[in-house]
């Protein structure tokens, strides 16, 4: 039974694939009258066996409408009609006829015809095989790829007949080894032409050469198994240094996302000593932000989707930083000098702030989309590295660049390190404390705001994003010690690493506790952190 | 901090071990211990001053968070050690009763099996884990709600304060322990039940858990157990011992430069606090009926410390008094109409106890007595402003 | 009362005086005396589980706003006793309690978690209450106060893994899940299901991350590589709630389409979806017991009644709502069968009762305090609701213990006369588990 559907399936996406290169490749010019109304007419239903049947009898009747019509499918676009049962592809126009692409007069209520994954893949074998010839090569490179992970017998001839006229290197290069992946696997073949094609397949040398070498048949001569055996130890030892690398990128990205998290606390906490619980809900709001601007733009402003993280940023930063400030007049300015009292009202804080927003926005989570520029990934040698966590890689190095600038370069930063350093002697030489103090925790908490829009990218946005963060947050402030950027930078980054590089050993969750014990003894050894202020100034 | 504190530094002979407001403190615990397992036992149901069985539970669970509470105000509001991760002792003790209890269970479980907890049967655990022997005898777990709390402590706090880390960084590693023992407890393969933790006990030294009886019992033995933490509690901080631990909170270095090893004091005001919670965690199981990782939640641990902040700290009888009152207005607030805005009234709880009450209200109240006495008594208010310079107490 | 007396009796340990003449006392008070008949809802508005727990909340106010506007029960009006439990287990009991013993509620309908039914199941039993419980979970549990309309592992993962198997070609499987309970019950079953089905060892693998696990990047690559070993490769999810989202997000970042290596997911419901950009994921599954596009007119009509009553056009339906709906109409039934709300004639009444669910059947309270019910297979769409591309041909009746594992398969449950007993061993004949 579970044979039979697979074989069924697979052969659909073969004959499919063939005929349609078929209907490519000869010279057609109706040759003959193709009657196609029997599995168009069978098209027109909601059962997957039946879409299947029509999309083998359309591929085999050789039509020229057949393509179109499977693109169709696989976009959506094909709709039915159940009385009569019939089918239409669905353009901007309207309901047009899929053969004679006549517009239809009267069109009657209609569904699409859907898709499930079997179809969806028995579509996308034969659009590979149909786009091996396409004029657009990068459209050829997806194809070759395709098909070189589906490794059809089947696919040969074609795959030979496009390597043939080929010219693009890198094209090229893609249809050998899908070649030699299927050549390695067919029966009947010479051991000098297997072992050439596990030549080919091994210099590629990644985790997809590494499948194909392992599919080796089992009745393959010793000699072919060997060559295969070296191919695959080979690749094994570059996918493990690769690894590493890997690893580290991974490390990173988690690392600029505790860079994000951390780097607003480390200014709150480092300039007034305030232990801002409530961090964590000025990430959250700034994510709730970034869901409020997508709204906004989704329904009035379309077209600038792209361009709403942007949009959300400044305004994230301005909204938390509000809420920032408007906190520290309400509340925090009365605690100063007693630290552990801010703690627990800021905790207080936070409880009120997490149950608005569940109160406003509903206990689900909410959607907030990626733009385009954020999906997808690319790789640098067998390193995948996705957009999105690029992106907050940037991101993160350009706010820690931006608020070091601020510290350094402007007349508040000036003030800000002289509060940090001494308050009482800043106070002395005119600075007005308060006022630094408002401001100060106005920027920790735009900068917790713009985190919030990136944590937005991977995470829930829910009233509880906050919470997952804070304690995270702190440790990375007291690991790189306090008052100190750099410490901060330093103490996120080895954090992530660290915890990157344990967890393919220890798993995710003994990796995470073996991280905290490494970081209570560390703080054993360095009571005050990475970076420690030197200075008597910092005893409080 | 407290005025009562600072005053008992200033007399020359030692104060009395009990206060007027401890001995009332005293007197209710044990007319409560008496009287509400009596009219909960001895009324019938229609009475008027009849106290229903879940009130007596209610009670008891409170009077546990109260011990819980003392336990954090020995060390916070008497050596100034801000503990973020005080839920951690309190959950291991509950956890060494939780294994005793589960232990008692016998073949009454759901897969009948007589030595394996159910959990254990499920996930194909073939034989009992080395840990959870000797916990079928009620000696060997009682040792351990002492020991297993103890120890952490002893380990913890050896190693933080004989590398003097203090103020926050010792409240983060702290909250970073129970962080990881929580992520630890979750897991399935420590053989503790993972998530569902143990629960669905059956009895305790043979009597049913469920009765009316038993309940009454552990009621009592909870207030008991809190009168009892509060004389140790009260006799630590009036020796010559609890007056280095005062002076430890309030300027460490200056102790350490006396002579005095502030690491070993603060390391025995830890340990004790530390088995307090054990304990108040191990009579909390049973009430309850059930012990989860989620008791080593941060968050927990942070709720700890608002009820002592809100009763006032550094008073004792203020920490037990501010347990009760938040736990009472959680249970108030989370029936009827109220429910989905329970977060709103404690986090504003929290807001306006620390800006209004800072002194928690036993301090408070403690403030408005001496000013009133003030005439009788030589007024010791250098404290509220701590000269330019000198560190300030516990952070 | 005899009935519990005698029970209890036989189940050793629990006939114990006190708290008999407990639940006696009780039982005494309820009903006759009021007006109005309380029903108990018991789930967490604030905290973690409120993202979940809150639309069941709303499901119970829905239910009982429709049972009074058709006149009541036993001609008496319905009000809700609301409280919440915060997320917080001992809370949960302790809610609990107050339910029963204050307030004195003739129905409890509530918890999401398993820890939280655990922690409040003593309290049920000691109470004599009767408690819904609406979510999937673990199975191995049968109790005499708790009815459980959600699906037991075997009327949702089982099916879903003979699916991928008969129509992916599915050989080799990730089962990845949070730590917890249910994952770790769901994969025991599943591994024994499958290797009993001739999967080796090697093509199985099973991965267990923390609750709330937000960096996926790892256990994604793995998967990735696993899945790259030549065979059809599926991921089981048994992912808990606030994990899924990052989860599925990295999914899409890394690349992995369904067409590759489609998960199939027991936690992930429309609900949840709401929170997800899905079209990366069109084509991902999951099982479940109803879907929000189930095409019959009884779920169109529920939609539009729900909707008008939450005032929220674009409000979503999910399989723990219809659970919660088939438990609240099975308990008005039986109350009318029995003619009482005591907790013990509607126990007893309670067995053999059938009511429409929400996919155009029946479903059907069993012995074993379980519902009968139909096994829907959906691929994500790209507007975040499901595509039902498999529903079983019959109802699936639920094994509350586990065929496939070693400690249940000899139990069964049965709550009707003369048995009375959640865990019956077959083997030794006794009640108790081993028997012994």
């Amino acid at each position: 039974m579970i044979l039979n559907a697979r074989l069924r399936s697979r052969g659909c996406a073969l004959l499919l694939a063939l005929t349609a290169i078929c209907a490519l490749l000869l010279p057609l010019g109706g040759a003959r009258a193709q009657d196609i109304s029997a599995p168009l007419a069978q098209l027109a239903t909601d059962n997957y066996n039946d879409t299947e049947a029509a999309l083998g009898a359309l591929a085999l009747s050789g039509s020229p409408a057949a393509a179109g019509i499977v693109a169709a499918l696989a976009d959506g676009k094909l709709v039915f009609s159940t009385s009569p049962r019939q089918v239409f592809l669905k353009t901007d126009a309207g309901l047009v006829d899929p053969v004679t692409q006549q517009a239809v007069a009267s069109p009657p209520p209609v569904k699409p015809v859907r898709v499930n994954n079997r179809i969806r893949r028995a579509v996308e074998a034969a659009m590979g095989a149909l786009s091996l010839v396409s004029p657009d090569p990068a459209k050829r490179l997806d194809a070759a790829v395709a098909v070189a992970r589906s490794r059809d017998e089947a696919a040969l001839p074609a795959l030979e007949a496009a390597l043939a006229k080929e010219t693009d290197a890198r094209v090229k290069s893609a249809l050998t080894l899908a070649r030699a992946s299927i050549v390695m696997g067919k029966a009947g073949i010479s051991d000098a032409e297997r072992i050439a094609a596990i030549q080919t397949v091994g210099a590629e040398g990644n985790q997809d050469a590494l499948a194909i070498l392992r599919s080796v048949p089992a009745d393959a001569s010793p000699a072919v198994k060997e060559a295969a055996a070296g191919a695959i130890a080979g690749i094994e030892r570059n996918l493990a240094m690769w690894g590493i690398a890997q690893n580290v990128w991974y490390g990173l990205s988690l690392g600029s996302v505790l860079l994000l998290a951390a780097i607003g606390l480390a200014i709150t906490f480092g300039v007034m000593g305030v232990i801002n619980m409530a961090h964590g809900e000025m990430v959250m709001l700034g994510a709730y932000t970034t869901f409020v601007v997508q709204e906004v733009i989704r329904t009035s402003w379309p077209g600038l989707f792209d361009a709403s993280l942007l949009i959300a940023i400044p305004l994230a930063f301005l909204f938390t930083g509000l809420i920032g400030v408007l906190i520290e007049r309400t509340v925090i300015r009365f605690l100063y000098g007693r630290a552990l009292e801010t703690l627990l009202a800021t905790w207080g804080i936070s409880l009120i702030l997490q149950q608005a927003i569940r109160t406003i926005f509903g206990p689900t989570n909410r959607e907030v989309g990626a733009p385009s520029w954020m999906s997808g990934s690319f790789d640098i040698g067998l390193m995948s590295i996705t957009y999105g966590r690029l992106w907050i890689i940037i991101f993160a190095t350009l706010v820690f660049a931006a608020l070091l600038a601020v510290l350094r370069l402007t007349r508040i930063g000036l003030e800000m390190r002289a509060v940090t350093q001494n308050r009482r002697m800043a106070a002395s030489m005119g600075i007005r404390t308060n006022w630094v103090d408002a401001m100060t925790f106005g920027l920790g908490s735009g900068i917790a705001g713009i985190a919030g829009v990136a944590l937005s990218q991977i995470d829930n946005v829910s009233p509880n994003l906050g919470q997952s963060y804070i304690i995270d947050s702190f440790l990375v402030v007291v690991f790189g010690g306090v008052g100190n950027l750099w410490g901060t930078l330093v103490g996120a980054m080895s954090l992530g690493v660290a915890n990157k590089l344990l967890e393919p050993y220890a798993g995710a969750v003994l990796g995470k506790i073996a991280l905290l014990v490494i970081v209570i003894l560390f703080i054993q050894k360095r009571p005050r952190g990475l970076f420690a202020l030197k200075g008597r100034a910092i005893e409080a | 901090m407290s005025d009562r504190t600072a005053m008992s530094a200033h007399d020359t002979k030692p104060p009395a071990l009990l206060t007027t407001s401890g001995r009332i403190f005293l007197a209710i615990l044990v007319a409560a211990a008496v009287l509400v397992p009596a009219l909960n036992l001895l009324t019938s149901p229609d009475a008027f001053l009849h106290v229903p069985t879940y009130v007596v539970s209610l009670l008891g669970k409170y009077l546990c968070y109260a011990l819980l509470a003392l336990s954090v105000d020995l060390i916070w509001g008497y050596v100034g050690i801000l503990s973020l991760g005080h839920g951690a002792f309190f959950a291991l003790g509950g956890y060494a009763m939780g294994m005793y209890l589960m232990r008692q269970i016998g073949t009454r479980g759901v897969y009948g099996d007589p030595v394996l907890p159910d959990f254990m049967v499920f996930l194909n655990w073939k034989q009992l884990p080395w840990f959870w022997h000797g916990f079928d005898l009620f000696p060997f777990a009682a040792l351990m709600v002492l020991l297993a709390p103890g120890i952490l402590a002893l380990v913890f706090g050896w190693f933080a304060f004989r590398s003097r880390v203090t103020g926050v960084y010792l409240s983060i590693i702290t909250q970073a322990m129970t962080f990881a023992l929580l992520l630890a407890f979750f897991r399935n393969d420590m053989g503790f039940g993972g998530n569902n933790g143990l629960t669905d006990f059956k009895d305790i030294l043979g009597f049913n858990i469920q009765s009316d009886g038993t309940r009454a019992v552990l009621f009592a033995l909870s207030a008991l157990a809190l009168a009892g933490g509060y004389v140790i509690c009260r006799y630590l901080v009036r020796s010559h011992f609890g007056k280095v631990l005062i002076a430890i909170r309030d300027a460490e270095a200056r102790v350490r430069f006396t002579g005095y090893r502030a690491e070993n004091y603060k390391l025995v005001a830890f340990v004790v606090s530390a088995m307090l919670a054990g304990v108040a965690g191990a009579l909390y199981v049973p009430q309850v009926g059930i012990i989860n990782p989620s008791e080593f939640s941060p968050a927990n641990s942070i709720e700890i410390i608002v009820w002592v902040a809100v009763g006032g700290r550094g008073t004792l009888v203020g920490a037990a008094l501010g347990a009760v009152l938040v736990n009472y207005a959680k249970t108030y607030f989370t029936s009827g109409m109220l429910a989905p805005y329970w977060l709103f009234m404690l986090g504003g709880l929290f807001v306006a106890v620390t800006l209004f009450l800072p002194k928690g209200i036993v301090g408070t109240f403690y403030d408005w007595r001496a000013r009133r006495t003030e005439a009788r008594q030589v007024a010791p208010e250098a404290e509220s402003l701590p000269p330019a310079g000198e560190p300030k107490p516990a952070e | 009362m005899l009935n519990l007396f005698s029970h209890a009796g036989r189940v050793a340990g629990r006939a114990v005086v006190g708290a008999a003449a407990l639940a006696l006392a009780g039982a005494a008070v309820p009903a006759q005396a009021q007006e109005t008949i309380k029903v108990g809802v018991l789930h967490s508005l604030s905290g973690t589980m409120a993202i979940s727990e809150t639309t069941l909340k709303d499901t119970v106010l829905f239910m009982i706003d429709q049972q009074n506007a058709a006149g009541g029960v036993l001609g008496k009006k319905l009000t809700p006793v609301v409280v919440d439990p915060a997320s917080n287990w001992p809370l949960f009991a302790e809610k609990a309690r107050e339910l029963l013993a204050k307030e004195k509620v003739a129905v409890v309908f509530g918890c999401w978690t398993s820890v939280s039914r655990k922690s409040v199941l003593p309290v049920f039993k000691e109470l004599n209450g009767l408690l819904f419980y609406p979510v999937q979970y673990e199975g191995e549990e049968s109790e005499r106060n708790v009815f459980y309309t959600g699906a037991a592992p075997n009327q949702q993962a089982i099916p879903a893994v003979d699916y991928l198997m008969a129509n992916e070609g599915v050989k080799r499987w990730v089962l990845a899940g949070t730590d917890y309970v249910y994952p770790r019950t769901t994969n025991k079953i599943l591994e024994a299901y499958l290797k009993a089905k001739g999967v080796p060892a090697e093509d199985i693998m099973i991965n267990y991350t923390p609750f709330g696990h937000s960096d996926w990047q790892t256990i994604v690559a793995d998967i990735k590589k696993f899945g790259s070993a030549g065979k059809k490769t599926a991921v089981v999810s048994t992912i808990n709630g606030d994990a899924n989202v990052p989860f599925y997000k990295e999914l899409g970042n890394q690349g992995i389409k369904a067409t590759d290596i489609p998960v199939v997911a027991f936690s992930v419901g429309e609900e949840e979806l709401a929170g997800i950009d899905t079209k990366p994921l069109v084509g991902h599954l999951a099982a479940w017991n109803y879907f929000q596009s189930v095409d019959v007119p009884e779920n169109a009509e529920f939609i539009k009644k729900w909707r008008a009553f939450i005032k929220n056009d674009k409000r979503v339906t999910n399989d723990p709502m219809e659970a919660t709906v088939i438990g609240f109409n099975m308990w008005v039934e039986a109350v009318e069968k029995a003619g009482t709300t005591d907790p013990d004639a509607v126990i007893d009444a309670l067995i053999g009762v059938s009511v429409p669910n929400l996919s155009g059947g029946y479903s059907t309270m069993m012995p074993n305090h379980h519902i009968t019910k139909p096994v829907l297979i959906g691929e994500i769409k790209d507007d975040g609701q499901f595509d039902i591309v498999e529903q079983t041909p019959g109802l699936i009746v639920a094994q509350e213990w586990s065929p496939y594992l070693e400690g249940s398969k000899d139990l069964i449950a049965d709550w009707r006369s003369p048995l009375k007993c959640g865990n019956f061993n077959v083997k030794t004949g006794k009640c108790g588990g081993a028997g012994n």
